[in-house]
């Protein structure tokens, strides 16, 4: 047994209540669309090639509002290639190609078919390795925020500060906002790396392996952090660690061989997965 | 001890011993050639600067530095010989900067289309013909200079003189172009792609994260470019000796013509000066100078790309 797993029974969003209140309206416009199925996205047989080699098979997955959805299985699986098809990552490079659909919504739309800028612009991303731009740590979270046509000082400061707080980053930084983003150590740089996906207040925010990188102590940090964001932002997180996954998510995907083998809420995974190939996974029989 | 070394011996068996001993061998024979080598470019970089210094020290006696520094006008040749350095500096820097003002927005433009945009069988493709364009000898860029670009501008600029600074400056402006804009775009390339991707996860366009992301990232790099290809431009010879003419000038006017420091150079070395004479040695004081400016561009360019390295 996972003592740490938490129960998934965490109805209420009520997003006024939700610590740090500084953050209470950060998601306050998404409340009044109301989302079928409470989901935020659907992938639905979704099929993904890399040049000739197809790395997604078919892959359906729904992604619930403001919930932690993890995504789990052995290395090659697939995982990152489907979590960066939400931000059409893949779109960079020559080559890859995309079949089925991402709805997403309220407005219903197939991801993966409209203009992948418009894309980023609603959808976050955190990556494996911290990397933050050579510039300012104020730079740094204030990144998104010009690109969104924010450019007013007073209200660049609100946001950068409001961010880094979100990001339990404010308190260690307060004092040299202007000095560089490399100046801080690997598990702070990762923690700007959230605030400045942060700022932006992105319905979604996408977290590829954010803790591979880091020592034990930074890690409690941002699966912290990521708990105290779900409720407030969609969260898919890919990790390898199935204890984090137990600990920090509401819902857990299993993939194999870039295909989607199961998924369900995390406890019920995690305590009596259907497929036997989970449970060969997670008791560490292969993978 | 007797007893371990014994056993050594035998562990390490004659064959063995005698490959070591050759290994040895080769290894130090190595080591010093190289050293040698690296010796020889050292001694000859001393070499020139102890013949510039001591050649022109005699010169130093003749005229003074505070002559030689403010004095506008020179004159070797004439009876009441004056040496102003400055008037030679004046074309030196005019033509460069005109260069740089080629080099640097149409290098930035070039670097930025084959790092960000060009797929990589343009980029491969692109990248020879640059270096083909690196290859042209620069006698060839001085008469296009003269006998092409100086007539096409007159078209435009009526006072144009024959002999100008504008034209070869232009030209030299294209002639390091490829330079500047191949060392820059390997400063780009050398970006992690993890920076570009942090910057397209925020929404940006790709010519967004070329001017917010790759370029501030690479800038010590892109910087070192430029101040390289300056200080190339500074010592470049064929281009401004054929087309900015051979008549010193102390003016920043590029349409008219003057001579650079190593125009001044190469006509002096043509011609037949006494040795020993004043004006033979003005062209070592002369040389010192475009000495001095080059190594003050190469070593901010050192002292840059070296920065520009430690960044990741
Ligand atoms: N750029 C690429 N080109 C071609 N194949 C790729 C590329 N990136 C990944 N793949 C292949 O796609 C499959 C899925 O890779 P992916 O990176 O999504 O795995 P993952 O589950 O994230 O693994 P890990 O846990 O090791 O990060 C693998 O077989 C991989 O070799
Ligand atoms: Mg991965």
């Amino acid at each position: 047994m996972q003592p740490n797993l938490r129960p998934i029974t965490r109805e209420t969003t009520d997003v006024s209540s939700a610590p740090g209140d500084s953050n209470a309206d950060l998601h306050r416009h998404q409340e009044s669309v109301p989302l079928p199925h409470g989901n935020r996205a659907d992938v639905r047989k979704l099929s993904f090639w890399y040049g000739k080699t197809q790395a997604l098979k078919e892959v359906n997955l729904p992604v619930v509002d403001r919930k932690v959805t993890a995504l789990i299985g052995p290395s090659g699986c697939g995982k990152s290639t489907l979590l960066r098809c939400f931000n059409r990552m893949h779109d960079l490079y020559p080559g890859n190609r995309y079949d089925g659909e991402i709805r997403l919504y309220p407005e219903d739309e197939n991801l993966v078919a409209i203009d992948p800028g418009l894309v980023r612009l609603r959808i976050g991303m955190v990556f494996q390795k911290p990397n933050p731009f050579p510039k300012s740590i104020y730079a740094n979270v204030a990144a998104g925020l010009e690109v969104r046509g924010i450019k007013k000082r007073s209200v660049l400061d609100e946001r950068v500060e409001r961010a880094l707080r979100h990001a339990a980053l404010w308190d260690e930084v307060k004092d040299r906002l202007n000095g560089s983003a490399y100046g801080l150590s690997g598990g702070q740089q990762q923690r700007l790396c959230i605030a400045r996906a942060l700022a932006p207040e992105p319905e979604m925010i996408l977290f590829d392996e954010p803790t591979s990188a880091l020592d034990p102590l930074a890690t409690a940090k941002i699966e912290d952090l990521v708990q105290q964001l779900a409720g407030e932002v969609t969260i898919l997180i890919v990790t390898h660690n199935m204890q984090q996954a137990s600990r920090i998510s509401d819902f857990t995907a299993f993939m194999l061989m870039g295909e989607m083998v199961e998924y369900g809420n995390t406890d019920q995974v995690f305590t009596a997965p259907e497929d036997p190939r989970t449970d060969q996974y997670i008791t560490g029989r292969f993978g | 001890m007797s007893e371990i070394s014994s056993a050594e011996s035998e562990l390490i068996g004659g064959a063995t011993r005698q490959f070591l001993r050759r290994r040895a061998f080769w290894n130090r024979f190595a080591a010093y050639w190289l050293l040698a080598a690296a010796l020889v470019s050292v001694l000859v970089t001393v070499g020139i600067v102890y013949v510039l210094v001591t050649e022109s020290l005699p010169f130093f006696n003749q005229v003074s530095l505070v002559d030689f520094l403010t004095d506008t006008q020179w004159t070797p040749m004439f009876e009441n010989a004056r040496y102003g350095v400055m008037t030679l500096v004046s074309a030196t820097l005019t033509v460069a900067g005109i260069a740089l003002a080629v080099a640097i927005p149409a290098g930035l433009a070039l670097a930025i289309y084959l790092s960000e945009y060009a797929r990589p069988a343009v980029r491969e493709s692109v990248k020879p013909l640059l270096e083909l364009l690196e290859g042209v000898p620069t006698v060839v860029y001085g008469f296009f200079a003269l006998l092409f670009v100086t007539p096409l501008l007159q078209t435009f600029i009526p006072g144009l003189a024959g002999f100008n600074m504008l034209a070869p400056g232009l030209v030299m402006g294209i002639m390091i172009l490829p330079y500047t804009a191949s060392v820059s775009e390997d400063a780009m390339r050398a970006v992690p792609m993890g920076l570009r991707e942090a910057g397209y996860a925020l929404g940006y366009s790709r010519f967004r994260v070329a001017t917010r992301v790759v370029i501030p990232a690479a800038l010590s790099g892109i910087t070192a470019a430029f101040i390289l290809g300056m200080s190339r431009a500074v010592g470049e010879t064929m281009v401004v000796a054929i087309a900015a003419g051979q008549n010193p000038n102390f003016t920043f006017n590029p349409t008219e013509g003057a001579a650079t420091i190593t125009a001044y150079i190469v006509q002096m070395a043509m011609g037949d000066l006494p040795h020993g004479s004043l004006a033979y040695q003005s062209v070592f004081a002369a040389g010192f100078v475009l000495f001095l400016i080059t190594l003050t561009f190469n070593l901010i360019g050192f002292f840059l790309r070296r920065r520009f390295r430690e960044a990741y």
